[in-house]
């Protein structure tokens, strides 16, 4: 690169790892969830012959072939990006970190194959045998992000190998490597969420559907399958978070300190809502529930629960104050629309339990319009603060994130060239869907010609009269 | 066979896997590109929708298998290649974005100008991404990636003549692979004139891969000297066999008898990959990193090494029973309703 464009590398190389994480995340869920609910709905339309489940099913696994193939490539980025921005990262730890992706790569590969079998298979393939071919998508869709999270975890938590005097990685142990302590609980937490997160998404797009008046049978049934998902993911959730911020609490305090914004090691530690952490170690502004840290820290100890603070570490350990409050804001914003959620959940599950019906109000549909939204920004603040709180380490405790950096200083370039192709990509990733669902809103019901495990017609050839495009 | 060798051929296996289905996804796309305007492309361009589209993602993990492998066993030759070849790598990471989306947005879009529009983007950088691969193929064959997890030269590196050799290579085989695929695809669909339409191309896309491979021993010759010795060598009846296979699959495509001439097509190129890497041996990156010295410890060979034999007992007999039942035309279209629903 030219000498006038050399810009330190490390801020862009952290901002795009951030940008397209925080952007194939969000088709994450949808990816390891969506196929159970298609699947909910095409066991419905078999079992019972409900036609509106049926052409629920085959018209989500016609979304799903979208948004897989968009969460496919823009993965496929991140493997790139591995070697592209953090080599010095993978050239040191590839040997160890590797691992979970080699078996993530089976789960990927079961599932690549089986969307395309299920997806392609409406047509032609018998009932049931087409339904099984969509479990192994499920399955994988568990298993792929297990190994992901496993991978992440053990940045976390790094365990499983030894390093040699020159600090080379020379020997590994490849199950501890994916069973490392954190494994278990990060697993746990995002494979619940990509249900809730999935599961309140999709339901959003029928809670508007309703809002604006079309509260026909198929639409009262495209959100109660996944809103019900979510719905039963969400108080799992929460009790799997709160395992996971003790487990935090037990074994990352320094990651709990920025977490609770707690500057100097004490007992009876407030849990502040919102508020920032200052350069000077107070706390300004924000919402203190005296006691309540320690008291979620450890209720057996209640308040007199120590928390470890900021100052237990060395400086050039530590998050800076900016990234603390990044993370401790990141935290309230999850748990409080975590909350939400939680609520809204509960409302739904109440009236179903007591009159096997939606909340009459529209203000339910309302918020669970928002809730596929809302989801996505719980979903993304406990990335950031699983991510940020680990700063300044990439491996904690064996290596900062500058030093696994890119040499390349041309990585601003590439910043801003993925940032405007994703827009174009996102952008035009939700205007086809939504005019996919305009156009078979307007086609209506589906024809005779078009039942699906209908009998083996002749061969049909593509640019037969009935496939041309007409623009 | 040491654990570090089988793991090279695992690596290999999964190299040659991806240049035998992705690269065919790929050529498919140049067909695309060149098929002419919307009305007279129309039907090529079906064909070459009907042909990849249950397919291309399962073809396109091998890519991320390889990607794995290199970064799991040989972590420090990932470093040095990922540092060294940045441009081409991110010029392939985003041309498999713009390809991948847009070949599904294209099929879920009706109107003739925004099918146009993904089809440019799709076909075109399905071009692009062969093209970055097989420059990255040269630049590592050439010796011009350094070990230790060093960046070499990040232009010289790739703008080279074996880079170039290898792009363009890439990009011709991946052609006239996907035209033969085409060819049978179109037959399966009772499109006499496709498969006509498709053999024609096999035959060129054939011809110009042969010419550019019997000029890439030149090319090789002054420039990537090690690969060379390699290929005349012990490579040697690899270059025979993929010399004859090549010849006798444009036999019978000129024929117009196509028994054999797939097979014998893909014999040619799983020869030429293979080739380079029995000529590169025992290099991980020519003269500069062995194979022996790149390799992980042992826990993390056998990791790969049984997460391999996982994939040949669940991976392999999927993609199979994938390829059967879309061979057997089990798998028509997406959904149940026909693309003209919306007009």
């Amino acid at each position: 690169m030219m000498s006038v464009l050399a810009i330190d590398p490390v801020p862009w190389a952290r901002s795009q790892m951030a940008f397209t994480l925080g952007f194939h995340i969000i088709l994450v869920p949808l990816g390891v969830s969506w196929a159970a609910m298609v699947l909910i709905a095409n066991y419905r339309a078999i079992k019972k012959d409900d036609n509106d489940a049926l052409v629920l099913a085959q018209r989500w696994s016609k979304f799903m072939a979208v948004t897989f193939a968009v969460g496919a490539v823009t993965g496929t980025v991140l493997t790139f990006e591995f070697g592209l921005l953090w080599p010095r990262f993978m050239g040191k730890w590839g040997e160890a970190f590797g691992v979970p992706f080699a078996v993530e790569g089976l789960f990927f590969f079961t599932e690549a194959i089986f969307v395309a079998i299920y997806i392609y298979g409406w047509k032609r393939l018998k009932p049931w045998p087409h339904f099984w071919t969509g479990v192994p998508i499920v399955i994988a869709g568990i298993g792929g992000s297990i190994s992901v999270v496993a991978a992440n975890a053990w940045m976390n938590e790094p365990s499983g190998f030894t390093l040699n005097s020159a600090g080379k990685v020379v020997e590994v142990n490849a199950l501890d490597v994916i069973f490392n302590k954190a494994m278990p609980y990060e697993a746990a937490h995002m494979v619940v969420a990509a249900y809730l997160v999935g599961g309140f998404l999709i339901a959003s797009v029928y809670a508007m559907g309703m809002l604006r008046g079309r509260n026909d049978r198929y639409h009262r049934l495209g959100f109660i399958i996944p809103f019900t998902v979510a719905a039963l993911a969400t108080p799992v959730q929460m009790a799997v978070g709160d395992t996971l911020a003790r487990w935090v609490y037990q074994n990352e305090p320094i990651k709990f300190a920025a977490i609770e914004m707690v500057p100097k090691t004490k007992s009876d530690v407030p849990e502040t809502l919102l508020g920032h952490l200052n350069s000077d170690g107070t706390v300004s502004g924000g919402i203190p529930i005296p006691g309540m840290a320690s008291i979620l820290s450890d209720p057996k100890t209640g308040t007199s629960t120590v928390v470890e603070g900021r100052n237990a570490f060395p400086t050039s350990d530590q998050p800076t104050i900016a990234q603390v409050n990044t993370v401790h804001l990141a935290w309230d914003v999850m748990i409080g629309l975590g909350t939400l959620l939680f609520l809204l959940s509960v409302w739904f599950g109440l009236s179903w339990l007591f009159r096997r019906d939606l909340p009459k109000t529209r203000w339910f549909l309302r918020i669970a319009a928002a809730a596929g939204i809302l989801s996505v920004v719980t979903m993304e603040a406990g990335w950031v603060v699983t991510e940020v709180g680990r700063q300044p380490w990439i491996v904690f405790e064996q290596m900062r994130v500058e030093d696994g950096a890119t040499t390349n200083t041309g990585v601003w370039i590439t910043f801003l060239v993925i940032v405007a192709v994703y827009v174009v990509v996102g952008v035009t990733t939700i205007l086809v869907l939504r005019g996919m669902g305009r156009r078979w809103r307007e086609a209506g019901e589906l024809d005779e010609t078009e039942v699906p495990y209908g009998p083996r017609g002749s061969v049909e050839r593509p640019g037969a009269p009935d496939e041309v495009p007409v623009g | 066979m040491n654990q570090s060798d089988a793991v090279a051929v695992v690596l290999f296996f999964g190299v040659t896997a991806y240049a035998l289905f992705g690269g065919a996804d790929f050529g498919a796309g140049f067909w695309d590109l060149i098929a002419g305007g919307a009305e007279r492309g129309e039907r090529p361009r079906a064909m070459v929708d009907h042909s990849i589209g249950p397919v291309w993602e399962a073809n396109h993990v091998w890519l991320i298998f390889c990607l794995v492998v290199l970064w799991t066993a040989f972590a420090e030759a990932f470093a040095s290649i990922t540092l060294t070849l940045f441009v081409p790598l991110t010029l392939a990471a985003l041309g498999i974005v713009a390809r991948g989306s847009s070949f599904a947005f294209r099929k879920a879009v009706f109107r003739t100008r925004d099918r146009r529009n993904f089809g440019a983007a799709f076909a075109f950088s399905s071009v692009l991404v062969p093209y970055c691969m097989g420059a990255v193929a040269g630049a590592i064959a050439s010796g011009r990636v350094p070990a230790g997890g060093k960046a070499g030269d990040p232009w010289e590196s790739w703008i080279n003549p074996t880079s170039i050799l290898g792009g363009v290579l890439a990009v011709t085989v991946c052609a006239y692979l996907s035209a033969v695929y085409l060819v049978w695809d179109s037959r399966r669909l009772d499109d006499a004139e496709m498969a006509e339409y498709f053999r024609r191309r096999a035959v060129v896309a054939g011809a110009v891969a042969g010419i550019v491979a019997f000029v890439g021993i030149f090319v090789l010759r002054s420039d990537a000297r090690y690969i060379f010795d390699g290929l005349t060598s012990r490579a040697l009846p690899l270059v025979i066999v993929s010399a004859l296979c090549g010849m006798g699959s444009l036999f019978l495509l000129v024929r117009g008898a196509s028994r054999g001439a797939r097979l014998l097509s893909i014999g040619a190129v799983a020869t030429v990959v293979i080739g380079w890497g029995v000529a590169q041996w025992p290099y991980v990156l020519p003269e500069s990193l062995k194979v022996s010295q790149a390799a992980a410890p042992s826990g993390t060979l056998t990791a790969v090494l049984v997460v391999f034999v996982l994939a040949a007992v669940i991976i392999l007999p999927s993609l199979g029973l994938l390829y059967v039942l879309d061979q057997k035309s089990l798998l028509p279209g997406e959904g149940v309703e026909s693309t003209s629903t919306g007009n």
